[in-house]
């Protein structure tokens, strides 16, 4: 039984949204796998809730008529990688889902509520940061689009307007086409476990598959909301495929990432781990986008 | 502030049910208190260690972090579901039992219907993948061996049994 | 025969149905839902609580602060058999709910409530003023002079100092030509983490109190119960249903006294105190944290001169088992290699952190962890072989020991390392991983594990067993000695068959235990459940098979001596004509008008002996030196514990006992806050229990030689399993490396320490 003041069951979005402002106190509930460990754990014990997990509309992945791929936000982990969009155009996304938890929680986890609780661990976010996806956020003044990284504001906080909910997350076509990923969660367990440090990586290579054309490279973890590393893509930018390369510009991540010293690892050791996870996701990338890399 | 209370309508175990249900409810408070279904187990109330799981719409969740009030309209399968009319054992209970699969069974209700979503794809799945699909089960007892045989065991059974009926 | 068979557990039926009733599942919906507060200060005094606020939250029954504690009943909490010799009896350092805080998690008050909502909400707004104290974590820190005094009467924190003395060995070390070899070797503080909490009720019937609990040990509970409420003993009682394990955290008073306590307070009422798992890590119990400081001195050839172990035990904040655990792994190292000149010291010492009581390998597994690497260590030193140098040292054949008079009756290690290396291939894989580089290595350990079975001489082993048959033919069976998810009623089951003579099926062992009715024994603990009621269960099965061959005798007229029971009929001996049923012969027993008898047989068993029970684990590893992690790829444990009851449960109870040596070795430790003595990762995300991935395929192997002094020549298997994974891993990874991690675990984070140090790994920047 958990402390809750008061539960409000959204049918629509219109209804959410209308429910959220007559009780501006209420908080959204998705799936719950976070709000409701929170309530338990009496962080938000008494709370008002106003449930959105029943509206039917917010599942599913489909193409948009720009063909941005569109993510409802209550999509389920499990059912974001076993979509067939998913796993033709980002199966990267879909495999870093499948790293969330375990199996009962990729069911009830969804990517909105993974994004909306604005974690720096959440598996799904730094692949997102790399893809440089599109928030869609519905509110009573209708709808607006955020790229992630300014959907982010700080630990715990996100960009959501009173009464707004998020009711989609899109991947431009320019950002998935040609482009190639791979996402290393590190943790202590290889199962139900949080990420110590999760990096996604995205590389386009040029025609002749020598050189990378562009690369995007994201940390969760790394800081307290997820984050690009604009220093290091810079430095991948029209580099030929070697090894030097791969090692340049993953000590070149250092420069833009600054994860700290916590119970759970050290600045040190997360350093250390945030190069080597980068060369790692870069060379699979770049072996995904059919790239020879020179020894 | 007055207690609010919601009915719900749900199918459990293949009975079509009605309860009134205080909102506050977890799944797993109603399925052991209003339904003394008392296979699901609580071990950490967080979604940690898979006692709790229970098939919705035949999947997997775990039913502490699952609202009661979410549970209207659904079908839901508990342990206490998957025996026959007359009592009898399903495959996959019989190979926990043949496989030694069970000590203290505390996980098992939990696990065995991890096992049962597994096999109701009826398709084979590496070894590997048999082991993702059950990772959310913790358990003390038995170092997962015996679970993963009654698992691969019962899966290869099926797909024989399948198999032959061609 | 049903011994020696694997036939299925008796109680799976009930467990693959969901039937079985554990605690929860028979407490009444009726129960008021008890919630304890606790202090959140790792040291001090508790000046004032204010529960004004908490008591105003509708649904809140009562609550009960340390300050309503009248009469303070100190009492024990070791599920250890009592002493009535003062000297030898547990240290009672407990209260119910205390003033004095001591760890961070003490149990200060209490809220009893309608419901669990209102309890927590009352929880959250009682206010608590206290007095704080400097606290210490550090278990030689806690010794020094100075250092924050845990209880007063326990100077520098010492529980306890003892010291084994063989030999000379200050003269020993002066021999010309020794290496000597030495190290420092720690284990964490780990928990048990069954899947079922600590939980338990409680109600009133007259003046009597209930109480329901998941518990290995219920007489010993019982006694406890009436000593913290300072009433009589026959007061209380107390019933076991199943139990979703127990792994020893359960082998001691948890909070049974206080739920009785809260009945009594709330009318007798049914108050229910169900443990969240965050409470479970904390304020149950823990395995000892200890740091072993080993010293060899070796010749040349590859022997020991003399040897010298320094172990520092962190007991946290209260006795619990005490200095038993500590003493268990400084006993074995003397024997485990045999050595002229040994001197043990070993303390138990009081920290400010959660209460270490029994688990799992009770010492041996800290143990072995020190003793395993350090021989990996002298090992490296010499130049040697791993398992030649084991062979060469190791307890030989023959070996007594002059204490517990436990004799090493077979070759059990060199048996069991031969049989293991064979499962894994070791001698191919050993050569092959010689001398590797690059980032990706593949490396083999081995570990050996001294344990024994029971307790005897240290203390009381006594079993009694009681049998009472049935119009059927059928037998109850009941014994004190506790299923706990480890299959004992089911090898109780086989030899109680095989003693009486009836198909297995004929015999029903009452699991759910009740002291007011099962009879007396200690529990489930040392590893003896098997080994202690084999004798109780054998010598009352030819008591009740005497009482019915008397009565066979009584309706036939044959000689007792020419009629035996085999498969649940009266046979004549002499040309194996079967004469009745045992259905028939009960039936008219109970009802007959001439010479009716209830015919039952209860005795008790003494046991003054005691078994070695020896084995070994070797690992495979493939280390990701970069990534500073470990893929355990394979694992094998060989035991010799004797003649197997049921070899399908003594292999599933392998592979758990391995699981949880996994996890020693690799990814679990609980570990406290520096600045406030806040545990910090108190539930199961943060706490690294290994999950089906974390696995490979589990081997268990088996040497079967009988234990001359068993019942059914069986001998110790429940704690053996989890004593020397950790330390093979250890040596595998080693073996990969060349880098030897000698605080467990061998966790990414220790491994970035150790390879960084041995500059495997570099600085990137």
């Amino acid at each position: 039984m958990y402390d809750i003041k008061a539960l409000y069951e959204a049918e629509s979005v219109e209804d959410a949204i209308r429910l959220l402002q007559e009780h501006p106190q209420a908080q959204i509930i998705a799936g719950g796998s976070d709000v409701l460990v929170q309530i338990r754990e009496g962080k938000r014990a008494g709370v008002e809730l106003v449930s959105i997990y029943g509206i039917d509309a917010l599942r599913g992945v489909c193409y948009d008529e720009e063909g941005a791929i569109r993510i409802g936000s209550l999509t389920s982990f499990s059912h974001i990688a076993a979509d067939p969009i998913i796993r033709e155009q980002i199966p990267v996304l879909g495999e870093a889902v499948s790293l969330v938890g375990g199996p009962q929680i990729r069911n009830i986890g969804t990517i909105g509520g993974n994004t909306c609780n604005g974690v720096t661990s959440a598996d799904s976010a730094s692949t997102l940061f790399a893809w440089d996806a599109i928030v869609e956020l519905t509110g009573p003044e209708g709808i607006r689009h955020l790229p992630i990284r300014e959907f982010y504001i700080k630990a715990g906080v996100v960009d959501l307007k009173p009464a707004e909910v998020q009711t989609a997350i899109l991947i431009p076509k320019s950002s998935y086409e040609g482009y190639f990923g791979n996402y290393i969660k590190y943790a202590m367990r290889e199962a139900m476990d949080i990420a110590n440090l999760g990096c996604s990586v995205n590389v386009a290579l040029s025609e002749d598959r020598k050189v990378i054309r562009d690369a995007r490279i994201a940390y969760g973890v790394a800081g307290p909301v997820p984050m690009r590393t604009p220093s290091a893509e810079a430095l991948a930018k029209g580099q030929e495929l070697s090894e030097e390369t791969i090692g340049k510009v993953a000590r070149a991540v250092l420069q833009d990432i600054h994860p700290r010293d916590s119970w759970r690892a050290a600045k040190a050791f997360r350093e250390h781990i945030a190069v080597e996870i980068a060369k790692r996701a870069l060379r699979q990338s770049i072996l995904l986008g059919g790239g020879v890399i020179r020894e | 502030m007055s207690k609010q209370y919601k009915l719900i309508r749900c199918r459990i175990n293949g009975k079509e049910r009605e309860a009134m249900i205080d909102v506050r409810a977890s799944l797993t408070d109603l399925l052991r208190n209003d339904f003394r279904l008392t296979s699901v187990k609580k071990g950490c109330e967080v979604g940690e260690c898979g006692a709790c799981n229970v098939l919705i719409n035949g999947e997997c969740f775990n039913s502490c972090i699952y609202l009661a009030i979410w549970a209207d309209g659904k079908d839901i399968l508990t342990l206490e579901g998957l025996e026959g009319p007359d009592g009898e054992l399903s495959d996959i209970q019989q190979a926990f039992i043949d496989e030694a699969a069970v000590q203290c069974g505390f996980c098992t209700p939990g696990a065995i219907m991890s096992a049962v979503e597994i096999l109701n794809e009826g398709r084979e799945l590496s070894d590997e993948e048999i082991r993702i699909r059950m990772s959310g089960h913790l358990c003390r007892c038995t170092g997962y061996e015996n679970i993963f045989r009654a698992v691969k065991k019962t899966m290869l059974a099926r797909l024989a049994a399948a198999e032959k009926n061609k | 025969m049903y011994a020696g068979q694997s036939v299925k557990r008796v109680d799976a039926f009930d467990k693959v149905t969901g039937r079985t009733k554990y605690t929860d599942d028979l407490c009444d919906r009726k129960a008021y839902i008890a919630r304890v507060l606790h202090s959140t200060i790792a040291n001090g005094k508790v000046l004032r609580i204010d529960t004004s606020e908490a008591e105003k939250v509708p649904g809140v029954v009562k609550i009960v602060t340390c300050f309503d504690l009248k009469e303070k009943h100190y009492y024990p909490t070791a599920g250890h058999p009592w002493s009535t010799d003062p000297s030898h009896q547990d240290v009672a350092d407990r209260l119910m709910l205390t003033e004095r805080v001591r760890f961070y998690g003490d149990d200060i008050a209490a809220v009893v409530a309608e419901d669990e909502v209102a309890a927590a909400q009352a929880l959250h707004l009682i206010r608590v003023d206290y007095e704080e104290y400097p606290f210490v974590l550090d278990v030689q820190k806690a010794m020094e002079d100075g250092a924050p005094q845990l209880h007063e009467a326990y100077p520098n924190n010492i529980l306890k100092h003892t010291q084994i003395r063989l030999g000379d060995y200050e003269k020993a070390i002066q021999e010309p030509g020794l290496i000597k070899v030495e190290g420092w070797y720690e284990t964490p503080v780990v928990q048990h983490c069954h899947i079922e909490n600590f939980i338990c009720y409680a109600e009133m019937e007259g003046n009597r109190i209930t109480v329901v609990s998941s518990t290995q040990i219920p007489h010993i509970v019982r006694r406890v119960v009436g000593q913290a409420l300072g009433i009589e003993w026959g007061r209380v009682r107390i019933v076991k249903p199943y139990l979703g394990g127990g792994f020893g955290n359960k082998q001691d008073i948890l909070y049974e006294p206080l739920c009785a306590w809260l009945s009594m307070l709330t009318g007798g009422h049914l108050v229910k105190l169900d443990v969240p798992r965050e409470e479970t890590f904390v304020c149950t119990r823990t395995r000892h944290s200890i740091r072993n400081h080993i010293i060899s001195w070796v010749r040349p050839d590859g022997t020991y001169a003399a040897r010298k172990l320094e172990a520092f035990s962190d007991q946290g904040a209260y006795a619990s088992h005490g200095h038993s655990i500590c003493a268990k792994g400084a006993g074995a190292f003397p024997q485990l290699y045999p050595c002229k000149n040994v001197e043990v010291d070993a303390y138990t010492v009081f920290t400010n952190k959660s209460v270490a009581g029994a688990m799992r390998g009770y010492g041996i597994p800290q143990a072995m962890w020190a003793v395993e690497s350090h021989t990996e260590d002298v090992v490296a030193a010499l130049g040697d072989d791993p398992l030649a140098f084991r062979r060469r040292n190791l307890m030989p054949k023959g070996y007594v020991d002059g204490f517990s008079k436990n004799e090493l009756y077979e070759d059990s290690f060199n048996q069991c390392l031969d049989k293991a290396m064979a499962a894994i291939d070791y001698e191919r894989k050993y050569k092959e991983y010689q001398n590797q580089t690059g980032d990706v290595r593949r490396g083999i350990g081995m570990a050996v594990f001294w344990y024994n079975t029971a307790v005897w001489p240290i203390s009381l082993e006594s079993s009694s067993c009681r049998m009472v048959l049935n119009q059927d033919g059928s037998f109850q069976l009941q014994v004190a000695e506790t299923e706990i998810g480890q299959g004992a009623d089911t090898a109780f089951a086989q030899m109680a068959a095989d003693v009486v003579g009836v198909p297995l099926e004929k015999v029903h062992v009452v699991s759910c235990q009740d002291t007011d009715i099962t009879p007396f024994g200690t529990g489930a603990y040392a590893s003896r459940q098997t080994y202690v009621a084999g004798f109780s269960i054998r010598q009352t099965g030819l008591l009740l098979k005497e009482r019915i061959l008397d009565y066979a005798h009584e309706l036939t007229r044959m000689p007792v001596f020419n009629l035996d029971i085999k498969n649940g009929n009266i046979v004549r001996i002499t040309d194996g004509r079967v004469l009745m049923s045992l259905g028939e012969l009960a039936t008219q027993a109970l009802y007959s008008l001439s010479d009716s008898r209830h015919i039952t047989a209860e005795s008790t068993y003494q046991i003054k002996s005691n078994a070695y029970s020896f084995g070994c684990t070797i690992a495979e590893v493939e280390v990701d030196i970069p990534m500073c992690k470990t893929k355990l790829l394979n694992v094998v444990n060989c035991h010799d514990a004797g003649k197997l009851i049921n070899p399908a449960l003594a292999e599933a109870q392998v592979h758990g006992g391995m699981s949880m040596g996994i996890g020693f070795g690799l990814s679990e430790k609980l570990i406290y806050d520096e600045k406030t003595g806040r545990p910090l990762n108190n539930n199961l995300l943060d706490y690294k229990l290994s999950t089906f991935l974390d696995h490979p395929r589990l081997m268990a192997e088996f040497v079967q030689n009988p234990e001359p002094t068993s019942a059914f020549g069986t001998k110790s298997l429940g704690e053996p399993p989890a004593c020397s994974v950790a330390p093979a891993i250890r040596n595998a990874i080693y073996h990969a490396t060349g880098v030897g991690v000698n605080n467990a675990p061998a966790d990414a984070h220790n491994l970035f320490r150790a390879f960084t140090q041995a500059g495997l790994i570099h600085d990137e920047r």
